[in-house]
């Protein structure tokens, strides 16, 4: 922290015309390993969907879920990716919001990532009705049925929630892309300066462009926040709304947040240190973004450790016969070995890590932040599925257990995720162009907007020189 | 007066003999479920009979207890349905319309008395079964849920003889297949909004008890609890 208060905006100290060969690079330049790993990517995900085509035309009956348990992967799934989707635009609108400097690099790589976990995320709860086909039910249009959705229901919260999410961190993701793509529209020939001139949408770089884009960045930051902790705290609803034991609970919107948050920073960590390896972004992503996201993620981990006890120990104060029945089958039961797998990736392996300054190093981050990955994944599953096998009444209760149609679907749309990431680097620089480089924030004045030769020679009507800077 | 549809279970009377629950399967075209689904927990009965034992060995005695939907007034799995296939019908049914239903499972999880069964697959009889179908009854396809209605189709059936008769329904007139089918006549079904009615005046009997009463649903099935638990048969 010391080095950004002191110098800030100087932590990446290279040259103009370097950042751009660099980050611009991928864009420009695909290699034989980048098709390999798409390849593989799609080799191990469409069967995921050629599987969920399999449930459609069968049945929902293929896949595991059964009476009571109606939920199981596929919604633990879904609260999963919703989490994954707080990394980005929450992060990244609180750094921009608090003027951190050291965010420069780091906000794409965050905002990327929400887009995307909520695009697969928002597949959830489609794959998983009994009748897919039907989803478009849940958006209120005037219909030949002539009902409307009913608003008192969560899931009807939840379409809003995502849907409205979505579209503010895609706004969110793709305003500051803008300007980026305009530069490489400049640098282009062919198809691809076609494409990048509709994608760069008449960017000139004008003053009162880039004031309007700043303005719209900070409204877009103060909105997003409020709509972030919302999408989450509607989720934990559709579990608190209904009068099942141990998921009417009052603390489920901010438990859900904080891990939602949690799971988040953990997610982007990994992330950060897979696009800084294959990108050769070493210079860019350095272990003091690490260092400090790693200190973010160690106070939610003491935030998500609080939780999960303030859960746990006013049920089992309150003793109520229906609720213990769950209770005792995660502390004492069945789910047991689950739930202390949990505890060990979610504090008991990360919080040493990130608490001592020598561990928190980028392999050390990494490490911890994969546990917690997996940890909040183990942590949504014992939410969804331990209290309904537990239901009132004792003849009532079942077991469930995945069948291999929810595990392939499953690893179909981490598959998804990471393809979308994928191709997303290949399209985007990775690390804001026009914000990394120090000093040249955008402002309305023009003798500053001068900051790159490009865009001052394109307010004067010159052409530009591709290579000249 | 609109009519309020309930009905009281004697447990006094039931001696566990499932003769509801075959008569509810052959009424409302309920699908047979195959040995192996069964044992995965996806067997389907709208009313089921749960059997419990009392006492110590020797002196031990099983107890019965059938359970369908309860018709809550307060039915937990309404307001969950994103599409109203859950909702609340005037005659304070908790009706289900199989074609609005997009398969959420949500009022499933949401129901206390876990009532509700779901289509995991395209239903099916065991042979000759499928020649007997109601036609009154739809069948269900793949994907919906479903669950006891007190057999809408027979309270529709004598509600419209009634009205070409130009008369009042009578106290009885109306009988869902299980309480047709009890031979020890330990179920009564009826308007609980007519005082006079069996149902009405069994549901304010001393012994008169609700499942899960404390879970709020305000349930309209009343269960009569035992008068002694022992020695008394």
């Amino acid at each position: 922290m010391a080095t950004n208060k002191t110098d800030p905006g100087k932590m990446i100290d290279l040259a103009p015309e370097k950042i751009r060969r660099d980050l611009l690079l991928p864009v420009f330049h695909t290699s034989r390993r980048y098709y390999l790993l798409v390849f593989v990517l799609v080799a191990i995900g469409l069967p995921g969907m050629f599987v969920y085509l399999y449930q459609m035309s069968e049945g929902l009956g293929v896949a595991g879920i059964t009476r009571p348990i109606f939920w199981g992967f596929y919604i633990t799934n879904f609260v999963f990716w919703i989490g994954i989707s707080h990394a980005g635009t929450l992060i990244s609108a609180i750094l921009r919001l608090c003027n951190a400097e050291w965010r420069r690099p780091v906000t794409r790589c965050a905002e990327a990532i929400t887009v995307f976990a909520l695009a697969i995320g928002a597949q959830y709860p489609i794959i998983h009705l009994g009748r897919s086909w039907l989803f478009f039910w849940l958006i209120p249009y005037p219909s030949e049925r002539g009902i409307w959705p009913n608003f008192r229901s969560p899931l009807v919260w939840d379409f809003f929630a995502i849907s409205t999410y979505i579209t503010g961190s895609l706004t969110f993701l793709l305003l500051p892309i803008i300007p980026d793509w305009a530069m490489v529209r400049d640098r282009a020939t062919g198809l691809r300066k076609r494409v990048y001139t509709v994608l760069a949408l008449g960017w000139r770089g004008t003053p009162r462009e880039w004031h309007r884009l700043e303005v719209a960045m900070r409204i877009m930051a103060v909105t997003i926040l409020p709509v972030a902790v919302s999408v989450h705290t509607i989720v934990s609803w559709d579990f608190a709304m209904a009068p099942v034991p141990m998921w009417h609970s009052t603390v489920f919107g901010p438990y859900f947040v904080a891990g939602a948050i949690f799971s988040g920073i953990a997610a982007l960590i990994v992330v950060m240190a897979l696009v800084r390896k294959a990108m050769h972004l070493e210079e860019y992503l350095k272990p003091v973004h690490f260092d400090n996201l790693g200190k973010l993620l160690l106070v939610m981990s003491l935030l998500w450790l609080y939780f999960i006890f303030a859960e746990r120990l006013t049920v089992w104060y309150g003793n109520e016969p229906s609720e213990m029945a769950a209770f005792w089958s995660i502390q004492r039961g069945r789910f047991t070995v689950l739930f202390w797998m949990m505890v060990c990736c979610n504090f008991l392996i990360p919080f040493p890590i990130l608490a001592i300054k020598k561990l928190r190093t980028i392999v050390g981050t990494v490490i911890a932040s994969s546990t917690i990955v997996v940890g909040m994944w183990m942590e949504r599953f014992l939410i969804v599925v331990p209290p309904l096998e537990h239901k009132y009444l004792p003849y009532d209760w079942g077991r469930y257990s995945p069948t291999w149609v929810e595990i392939t679907i499953t690893i179909g749309t981490l598959m998804g995720m990471i393809l979308l990431y994928v191709l997303f680097a290949k399209f985007v620089p990775m690390i804001s162009i026009w914000e990394l480089k120090g000093g040249q924030r955008p402002t309305p004045m023009p003798e500053q907007a001068n900051a790159t030769a490009d865009q001052a020679a394109l307010r004067l009507g010159h052409p530009i020189p591709s290579t000249n800077t | 007066m609109a009519h309020r549809w309930g009905m009281v279970i004697d447990l006094d009377r039931c001696t566990g003999c499932e003769a509801c629950v075959a008569a509810c399967h052959a009424e409302n075209n309920i699908a047979t479920i195959s040995a192996s689904e069964a044992a995965r927990g996806r067997t389907m009965h709208w009313i089921h009979v749960e059997r419990y034992w009392e006492g110590e060995f020797p002196n031990i005695r099983a107890r019965f207890r059938p359970v369908l939907c309860q018709q809550c007034d307060a039915a937990p799995c309404e307001p969950v349905c994103p599409t109203y296939a859950s909702y609340h019908n005037p005659e304070g049914l908790n009706a289900q319309v199989y074609n609005r239903c997009i398969g959420t499972r949500y009022c499933a999880n949401a129901c206390p008395y876990s009532a509700r069964y779901f289509n995991w697959f395209d239903p099916a009889w065991d042979k000759p079964l499928q020649l007997q179908l109601n036609p009154d009854v739809s069948v269900r396809e793949s994907g919906v849920m479903e669950k006891c209605t007190f057999c809408s189709q027979r309270i529709l059936a004598a509600e419209i003889k009634a009205k070409t008769e130009n008369r009042e329904l009578r106290d009885g007139e109306v009988k869902p297949a299980c309480v047709q089918s009890c031979p020890p006549t330990a179920m009564v079904f009826g308007d609980l909004n007519d005082r006079h009615s069996e149902v009405s005046r069994l549901s304010r009997s001393v012994r008169a008890t609700t499942l899960l009463a404390e879970v709020g649903t305000l349930p309209k099935v009343t269960y009569l609890e035992r008068e002694s638990s022992h020695g008394d048969e």
